[in-house]
């Protein structure tokens, strides 16, 4: 009898969605490698996680807030898979971009008001045949970040919102919530959340030299 | 060859009647207008006693209450036209047989569509739907259908030695002969068209003329016959007419909507799709609003086009009321249906991309979702440039672009003047000169330059000044 509920029990514990904390240190996390060694060691998964809002939060333009993400859009768009910038606040730069690698045949930017302009990342996020999402959102809320995070996990898309820094006081359901500071010297990135991390001894700031 | 024929009997009833009132006593007349006489009744008008031949005034007589109206030839014409086009999904060549048949030929399809039963099945099946019952003759020769179908319903004979037997049987009066050929021959005390044919030739031709002769010729096929074969507009444009005035767009939808399934049928009919297409609005002061809707890939699925219509439509602005909808196409390319992998994973409300650019495009506007290139210049404006021919296809080559020094990820849409406290020089200078050819000119020298709060920038100097930083892009 107690082998049967045994076995039973087992088979729900393989289900994929379980995670057992005694089982592994690390729980699974899909992840698309961000391209900085040091980086990626310091997140759960390896990287930008896969079908989850990011939110990078930064205070200044031209700190290093987008080539932070080009490793992987190279990556994604040499895939043949799409990559959306919607709303961005400035053009974004083809030679740049084909100089770090994107294949622009693949990048797609969309201009439209706040409001339409979270409509139409939802939309891309939640159709499945978008690889990353990028959105500029001055006035993302909790709620509208909840929807983004749905999208994405039904569209198994990467979905990165920029907001300003001031924004990092308040809660938000993304995965991960990155931080840039920035000094005349240096850009340091803090992660300010991160699902997945239990490992309270991990760093959690890193200094990237300019 | 394999000919049907459809003998649309009743068509000048249709054409001048509505379905309601063809319960009626209903008769058509023609004829110079003061002598005008009976064409054609109804059963009903014919149970009264009213006859095809009759005086007008007869008829009147006779029955008081019948509804008499002159023919109208152009409404005829316009009703088989739409039976042909109707015709035209059963087979490539159809021919409008004037004044009321239509002629398809159907020996190539026949096996397609599982053999003449089945066939006609489907013809009668699809006829009823519109609310019609004309009576079908299948021949190997078309002039041969054509009298069958005019004597009798449900001829099938695909041999000519066969049809030439059941030709006999046709009473001249049906045989499709002028009045006065037809006179002529009953008089004399012919019947059937077997008695015709049974006539010395030279005489026959002598007594009614060398064109009846021709048409007994065709019918046997001795002479080959030449057919004007239909061919289906090459630009749709229907309409409705609204019953009240529509302020506005809901209730323009449900019309708009029967509009794209037409369109759809139309499109299918011709195996094609579309890439633009009009939504016209008529206005009662004889003003129109146009919403022109287009496409990066021709669709022809009724839903897709209603969907991508209703949400143009909605953004338009109606500033009168509307009277009556159409929708207009007139540039129809070629459909080629996308390939989608057998083994494709589905998703849960998942939309192609296809479908989503085109939604977005529907709702934002089409200047709003834009691909990106690059350009072969050197003055940074022009080093790039909006693409929208990779939205639909990412299948052309993506340029090569020269590796320059480093660019700035963002550009400003116009350059600002540089307004930092405490800035230094990272690199640079890099001097772009050019586009004296174009009457653009520019002499800058371009610097990466941070800024006090640790910002990137890309920043530049007229040549040969030393003060003025202006700013162009940010090393985001």
């Amino acid at each position: 009898m107690s082998a049967v509920i045994a076995s039973a029990l087992d088979a729900v514990l393989q289900h994929p969605g379980i995670w057992r904390r005694s089982a592994s240190a690390r729980p699974h996390v899909r992840a698309l490698s961000t391209g900085n060694a040091e980086l990626d060691a310091m997140l759960p998964g390896g990287g930008w996680p896969c079908g989850a809002v990011s939110e990078i939060l930064f205070e200044y333009d031209g700190i290093g807030e987008l080539s932070l993400l080009m490793p992987a859009l190279a990556d994604i768009t040499q895939r043949g898979q799409r990559v959306v910038f919607v709303t961005p606040p400035y053009i974004p730069y083809a030679p740049a971009l084909a100089a770090h690698g994107v294949d622009l045949r693949y990048v797609v930017q969309i201009d439209a008001n706040p409001a339409e302009g979270a409509w139409s990342a939802e939309q891309c996020l939640r159709s499945g045949s978008c690889g990353a999402v990028l959105s500029w959102l001055p006035i993302a809320d909790y709620t509208l970040l909840r929807r983004l995070q749905l999208a994405a996990e039904s569209g198994d898309a990467l979905a990165f919102v920029f907001r300003p820094a001031k924004a990092a006081s308040k809660t938000s359901p993304a995965a991960l919530r990155l931080q840039l500071h920035t000094d005349a010297e240096q850009t340091d990135i803090e992660i300010l959340k991160c699902r997945g991390n239990l490992d309270r001894r991990r760093p959690v700031r890193l200094r990237c030299h300019t | 060859m394999l000919w049907v024929c459809l003998h649309f009997f009743d068509l000048p009833l249709r054409a001048v009647f509505e379905e309601s009132e063809r319960d009626g006593l209903c008769a058509v007349a023609e004829g110079p207008r003061q002598r005008q006489h009976i064409f054609m009744t109804n059963a009903n008008a014919q149970n009264a006693g009213v006859r095809p031949g009759q005086p007008l005034a007869a008829a009147r007589a006779i029955c008081a209450n019948v509804q008499a109206r002159t023919r109208d030839i152009a409404t005829e014409q316009r009703l088989l036209k739409s039976l042909a086009a109707w015709a035209y999904r059963f087979s490539s060549q159809v021919s409008i047989a004037e004044p009321d048949a239509l002629l398809i030929e159907v020996g190539a399809s026949l096996h397609l569509f599982g053999g003449w039963p089945k066939l006609e099945q489907r013809l009668r099946k699809s006829l009823a739907r519109i609310d019609y019952k004309p009576s079908l003759a299948v021949a190997p020769i078309p002039a041969a259908a054509r009298a069958l179908a005019g004597h009798g319903d449900d001829y099938f004979i695909d041999k000519p030695d066969p049809m030439l037997n059941a030709l006999g049987y046709v009473p001249i009066s049906h045989s499709g002969l002028t009045d006065n050929s037809i006179a002529l021959l009953y008089n004399v005390g012919l019947r059937t068209l077997r008695d015709v044919f049974a006539l010395p030739r030279p005489e026959l031709a002598r007594r009614i003329g060398t064109k009846e002769i021709d048409l007994l010729d065709r019918m046997r096929g001795l002479k080959s016959d030449v057919l004007a074969l239909y061919e289906p507009p090459s630009a749709f444009n229907n309409r409705i007419e609204l019953d009240d005035r529509v302020e506005a767009w809901p209730p323009l939808l449900f019309p708009l909507r029967r509009l794209c399934g037409e369109l759809s049928l139309f499109l299918t009919a011709r195996d094609g799709g579309v890439q633009h297409y009009e939504i016209v609005l008529d206005h009662e002061d004889r003003t129109t609003t146009r919403v022109l809707i287009e496409l990066l890939t021709p669709q022809r699925d009724a839903k897709a086009l209603y969907e991508l219509a209703r949400s143009r439509l909605e953004h338009a602005q109606l500033s009168q009321p509307v009277c009556c909808i159409a929708v207009f196409a007139k540039d129809l390319p070629e459909l080629r249906p996308r390939h989608k992998d057998l083994f494709e994973p589905r998703r849960e409300q998942g939309l192609d991309w296809p479908s989503l650019i085109e939604r977005l495009r529907s709702h934002l506007g089409d200047t709003s979702v834009r691909g990106l290139s690059g350009v072969a210049d050197h003055r940074p404006e022009r080093a790039w440039n909006f693409d929208d021919k990779s939205l639909a296809s990412p299948n052309r080559v993506s340029h090569s672009i020269a590796r320059l020094s480093p660019r700035p990820l963002w550009l400003l849409r116009q350059t600002i003047p540089l307004r930092s406290a405490s800035t230094r020089i990272v690199a640079g200078p890099e001097r772009i000169e050019s586009g004296w050819w174009d009457g653009a000119d520019m002499r800058r020298d371009y610097y990466v330059v941070q800024t006090g709060e640790g910002q990137r920038a890309w920043a530049f100097l007229a040549s040969g000044s030393k003060d003025g930083w202006m700013l162009h892009g940010w090393f985001a």
